[in-house]
């Protein structure tokens, strides 16, 4: 039975144009961060006080910044910032959104109010408030970065994941499975959650790229990734300054997180259109 | 069911209490402490002066003393005064508060009457060329960083053209113009604001409003419905349309806590004087009254949301319960 | 997802309806659409393409209007309270102290007309001007500046600034415009700390200075009255006609907030703002186009600030004054100064400025070099015994955690600098950069650190006591670093003692002299101020203190005015 679902699902998602260029291109990048050092011409580290903002030429293919760093090492390297972030982030978010909002929706009364209520809190402290005071506390490294945005954000996909079993729950093939005798375990994940994930993969999409814009927007308040690592986001913070004169400076990295965050949107949606079963 | 609104009720007083406590103790955890003596490093600020400014704003004292005092006049609707100027906390924050939700509330306005009409759209014509090219510029507008997109906007706009006011909230001369000149000002102060934050704001609403009329679309009663006879437009605005929109309305609901929220980079940019940018002056400068009453206001307003969301919830939907 | 049998509209608002068939035919986007337009199409009030150049023998006119950039909000205008450089600006244009520096950095008169010191120094009689104003009228007397000065040691007021009028011992009132105060030990700074603003008596006897609205609409003697503040947009000052030195010719000051940098620079473009400072790079890559050079005029000249590496002299390490003086060899300044500053700026020997007058300019420098440093280093025992690039000493290897403030670009870079410069010859470093508060509370106040990137901008006054004597140790005081030197603390107590300034000069000069050697900072540069006006402002000249001294005398042409500015008596 598996198997020919995988099948079928590896048979869509050849047809579905826009999931596959999403997930092409996401392979790409993966590839990028894996290959960094090998694919960048210079350290991205390196400065080079006689070759400040110079624009793109042949020995400096994206130009270089108000440091003399080479542009396109830095946007290199920069991928594994970006792809981590946003991966590691959205993984801690969706395992922590998943249980709550699942616990919350199936078993409902007592334990839903009570989690709801947590839920609340979090959702009510402001994300960056929460993210300042810990990366303040803690120091802002790419670790504590990736751990904070994925500990505030898991507030969304609880809730999705709690309306949906909700609704579920009171459906037909549900009611059946319980009178059927099928334990409770098993009607979470082999009933309820897949039935569910359609949701939790547009939130899963959705949530990468949002991790990586709020990386670049920590960056932009001087909370992100620390130089001299480069990170997209801290490249066009730094950039921006001289916007006018050296537009280079932003229009790469802003173009990169723009595909990036577009290829893994697309590939959400292509997802969504391939696995709901109500639109078969 | 009113049974249930009012237990929810009654549960938001505890939990902002909850809230500010907690806030209180992130803040007062986090290293650093305010300085009342602004952030500069002046040689000329001496040893005493800086015991002597403890001591003035209470900062000596244990740390529920000063909790205790910031509930108790809590109870009076006194937020105490700021660190950094003594302005009444209240005063900062209403005066702030109008921009923050204007900006807000007009740019959720530009994006209800684009995404959803987007989305249907989209829904309706699933896969074909409209759908795919709309589904790429709602997401490039989510992708584009807004600070970025600001800048070039201001630059071609403000700079080349002329066209619109750079930065700012208000022109000089703003007091001297009449009401219709004032509107006017306004609104060419905040179009460029509203436009950036409704541009990255479009994907959310406009792909879930996609997603459910298309869901809806599916559903069996509408296929009779079709088969019925009934003209393809009455469908979809008889039937599709109002049930596609009713989670729009719990999320708008959610929406709510967002309105006062303000975004920092936005306002940084835009050099806009609104919630966003307060918040973050506050906490950098450790000024504690603000920040407790900022995170109340917004947690009160979020508890409300949430809470309209729910009941929009449930009264949409017969199926869901609450015990 | 819903029961059709229940999907009938009645339950639903009736809006939903007009929504629908509105929605259909896409009024609502053409609204917003004609909207759009009627905004863009309203004018804009004119920009000035081009200009005409200077014309020699211009005759000051009144009028016009200059629009300054800020990056910070004021926070309060009382400018005892004033302790961020935004209110001081401010406040510094609606007050006056009783004296205040000229252009070449001599103590002169301000609401002081003249003051004698006594011969043990230990008094100093201030003879006040006759017949200066408030601006409401009232006229000035010693009474106020009595008055300031209870203020200023009264401990329920928040001012920062008691230290140096807590060394008073009496204060009294001789006449109606004499004001006498003797000190405890005779002080030489003493002088130049009246050059505080005077608050007036009659409008806040009975105020709370704290929290009274007087610092959100004050009333002084200075040049400019207060005219408007929206509170993180823009405050607007008008000039006071009766001000004793004579009626500024710039008629309105708008102080605008702009908190981004980029913008700010753009809205400098568009000709929104007219006078804001560049950074370097601005400086020399942004404004060389003819359409700055037209419409712009640009200064440059030595600030009073420095940025250096400090050490911190407990650590085993850096104890030991030979280590320091390799770095000093080890560190390319000039590289620095040309990396980050682009070359605007001039390598910092010491404490002092080249533009402070207790500058010695025979100090020693340390020019680079990576050999001598190296050799240095290996005399103390470090040297790389195991090929790996990286000296070592008794199984350890050289390294240390650098650490600087976010929010300083400079600062940042100079990091990465030292960072690289320090590898080459076999030192490991690690970058930290520290949120402001965290920085200052957590790891200099309590001397959590090895070595720091920080920078002093400092007062005309070379006193600095404050920061090398070696009391001053205290968590939260000053001596970070705890440099000790006894010699050094006697020649800054004297200093601080002696009013006679040739013999304060050789005293600095020397303690100049004594700090370059002692390297308890490695001080790295100066940077250059870069200021940029608006071409029709005249009257601007570059000296030693700055470009703003004689703020009161700029003035635009009449035929150049660009804003058409009522003037109210």
């Amino acid at each position: 039975m598996d198997r020919t679902n995988l099948q079928i699902l590896w048979v869509r998602l050849k047809k579905n144009k826009i999931a596959l260029s999403g997930a092409i291109v996401i392979l790409v990048l993966f590839f990028v961060s894996i290959l960094a050092p090998i694919l960048a011409p210079y350290n991205p580290a390196q400065y080079d006080s006689d070759r400040i903002l110079h624009p793109p030429s042949a020995g400096h293919l994206l130009g270089t910044d108000d440091r003399g760093r080479d542009v396109f090492s830095r946007l290199i390297w920069g991928t594994r910032i970006s792809l981590s972030v946003g991966f590691v982030a959205v993984f801690i978010s969706i395992f922590i959104g998943v249980i709550i909002g699942s616990l919350a929706g199936f078993y409902g009364g007592k334990l839903d109010f009570v989690l709801m209520r947590i839920v609340e809190i979090f959702m009510t402290i402001p994300t960056f408030f929460l993210i300042l005071a810990i990366i303040a506390f803690l120091g802002p490294n790419l670790i504590n970065i990736m751990v904070v945005i994925g500990l505030t954000g898991w507030t969304g996909i609880a809730r999705l994941v709690r309306a949906e079993f909700l609704s579920l729950k009171e459906r037909d093939f549900t009611e059946a499975a319980r009178a059927l005798g099928i334990s409770r375990r098993r009607i979470i994940f082999h009933h309820l959650l897949p039935n569910a994930m359609a949701p939790i993969f547009i939130a899963a999409t959705l949530g990468v790229a949002g991790a990586i814009l709020t990386e670049s927007a920590l960056s932009f308040l001087g909370m992100g990734v620390q130089p001299p690592v480069a990170s997209w986001g801290n490249m066009l913070t730094d950039g921006k300054a001289t916007i006018e004169i050296a537009w280079w400076l932003t229009v790469f990295p802003g173009l990169a997180i723009l595909i990036t965050v577009l290829a893994y949107n697309l590939l959400g949606e292509g997802l969504r259109d391939i696995l709901d079963p109500r639109l078969r | 069911m009113l049974f249930y609104f009012l237990k929810r009720l009654s549960f938001i007083l505890p939990l902002l209490v909850g809230i500010s406590l907690l806030s209180f103790l992130i803040i007062h955890l986090a290293p650093g402490e305010p300085s009342p003596l602004g952030a500069d490093m002046n040689p000329k600020i001496s040893y005493q002066a800086r015991a002597r400014l403890k001591n003035l704003y209470d900062l000596d004292k244990p740390m529920i003393f000063q909790y205790w005092q910031w509930l108790r006049r809590l109870a009076t609707l006194d937020f105490g005064r700021s660190f950094i100027d003594d302005m009444k906390v209240s005063q900062k924050i209403l005066k702030r508060l109008p921009i923050t939700l204007s900006i807000n509330i007009l740019s959720l306005i530009l994006i209800l009457i684009t995404a959803i009409p987007l989305g249907l759209i989209s829904a309706m014509r699933q896969n074909s060329f409209f759908d795919k090219t709309t589904t790429i510029f709602v997401f490039i507008g989510f992708a584009t960083p807004s600070f970025w997109l600001a800048l070039i906007l201001m630059m071609f706009f403000g700079v080349k053209l002329g066209w619109l006011p750079i930065a700012g909230l208000t022109s000089l001369n703003f007091s001297e113009l009449d009401f219709f000149g004032k509107i006017v000002d306004l609104g060419r102060h905040l179009l460029l604001p509203v436009f950036v934050s409704a541009f990255t704001g479009l994907a959310g609403l406009s792909r879930y409003s996609r997603s459910n009329m298309l869901e809806v679309i599916r559903q069996d009663y509408i296929r009779t419905a079709k088969a019925k006879g009934v003209s393809l437009g009455r469908v979809i605005f008889k039937h599709a349309f109002k049930n596609a929109m009713l989670p729009i309305i719990t999320i708008l609901g959610l929406s709510i806590p967002a309105l006062v929220g303000g975004a920092v980079i936005f306002e940084t940019i835009f050099a806009i004087p609104g919630m966003g940018l307060l918040f973050w002056e506050s906490v950098m400068a450790r000024d504690y009254p603000v920040v407790m009453g900022l995170v109340f206001v917004g947690a009160l307003l979020t508890q409300l949301g949430i809470l309209l969301s729910d009941l929009a919830y449930a009264w949409a939907d017969p199926r869901i319960r609450y015990k | 997802m819903i029961c059709p049998v229940r999907s009938n509209s009645s339950n639903l608002p009736t809006k939903n309806y007009v929504w629908q068939r509105e929605m259909k035919r896409k009024w609502p986007l053409i609204l917003v659409a004609l909207f759009v337009l009627i905004l863009l199409s309203c004018d804009r009030k004119d920009k000035d393409k081009s200009f005409s150049p200077q014309i020699a023998g211009d005759t000051p006119a009144y009028g016009d209007m200059i629009i300054e950039g800020s990056l910070g909000d004021t926070k309060r205008l009382i400018p005892m309270l004033a302790s961020d450089s935004a209110s001081g600006r401010i406040s510094g244009l609606i007050f006056n102290g009783l004296v205040k520096y000229d252009k070449d950095i001599n103590i002169i008169g301000d609401l002081a007309k003249r003051w004698d010191i006594s011969e043990d120094g230990l008094t100093i009689t201030f003879h006040l001007r006759k017949g200066v104003r408030w601006h409401d009228g009232v006229e000035f007397t010693a009474e106020d500046v009595l008055f300031t000065y209870q203020k200023l040691i009264d401990e329920k007021v928040a001012t920062p600034y008691s230290g140096d009028f807590l060394l008073v011992e009496k204060a009294e009132l001789l006449d109606k415009y004499t004001f006498r105060v003797i000190y405890k030990e005779s002080f030489a700074p003493a002088l130049i700390s009246w050059g505080m603003g005077i608050i007036p008596k009659h409008l806040l006897e009975y105020e709370d200075l704290n929290t009274t609205s007087f610092n959100r609409a004050p009333v002084g003697t200075g040049p400019y009255t207060f005219e408007e503040w929206n509170p993180g947009e823009r405050i607007v000052l008008r000039a006071f006609k009766d001000y004793f030195e004579g009626c500024p010719y710039i008629e309105r000051l708008i102080y605008r907030i702009i908190p981004d940098e980029a913008t700010m620079f753009l809205s400098l473009k568009a000709g929104d703002i007219d006078f804001m400072g560049l950074s370097p790079i601005q400086y020399s890559l942004q404004t060389e186009t003819p359409y700055f050079k037209n419409n712009f005029q640009r200064y440059r000249y030595p600030s009073f600030a420095f940025t250096y590496l400090g050490f911190n002299l407990l650590d085993d390490r850096f104890k030991d004054k030979r280590i320091r003086e390799a770095f000093a060899y080890a560190i390319d300044k000039e590289n620095i100064i040309k990396g980050i500053l682009l070359g605007l700026g001039e390598v910092a020997t010491g404490p002092y400025p080249p533009t402070s007058w207790a500058y010695n300019p025979e100090v020693k420098r340390y020019s680079y070099n990576p050999d001598k440093a190296k050799k240095l280093l290996k005399i103390c025992g470090w040297y790389d015994s195991n090929g790996d690039g990286y000296l070592d000493k008794n199984g350890q290897v050289f390294k240390f955690t650098l650490i600087t403030n976010q929010g300083n670009i400079q600062r940042k870079k100079c990091a990465e600098m030292i960072q690289h410069d320090l590898s080459k010859i076999g030192i490991k470093v690690e970058i930290r950069i520290l949120e402001w508060q965290t920085f200052l509370h957590e790891f200099v106040d309590k001397k959590r650190f090895e070595a720091l990137i920080l920078g002093w901008s400092l007062s005309r006054d070379p006193d600095l006591y404050d920061i090398f004597h070696s009391s001053k140790i205290r968590e939260g005081e000053f001596n970070f670093v705890s440099y000790k030197n006894p010699e050094v603390d006697r020649l800054l107590i004297r200093g601080r003692r002696t009013f006679d300034q040739e013999e304060r000069q050789k005293i600095y000069q020397s303690i100049h002299l004594k700090i370059s050697e002692d390297l308890p900072y490695l001080f790295l540069y100066v940077p250059d101020s870069l200021p940029i006006i608006h071409r029709r402002f005249r009257g601007i000249k570059a000296a030693p203190l700055g470009i703003g001294y004689n703020f009161t005398k700029w003035y635009v042409p009449e035929k150049e005015q660009k804003y058409k500015i009522e003037i109210v008596p």
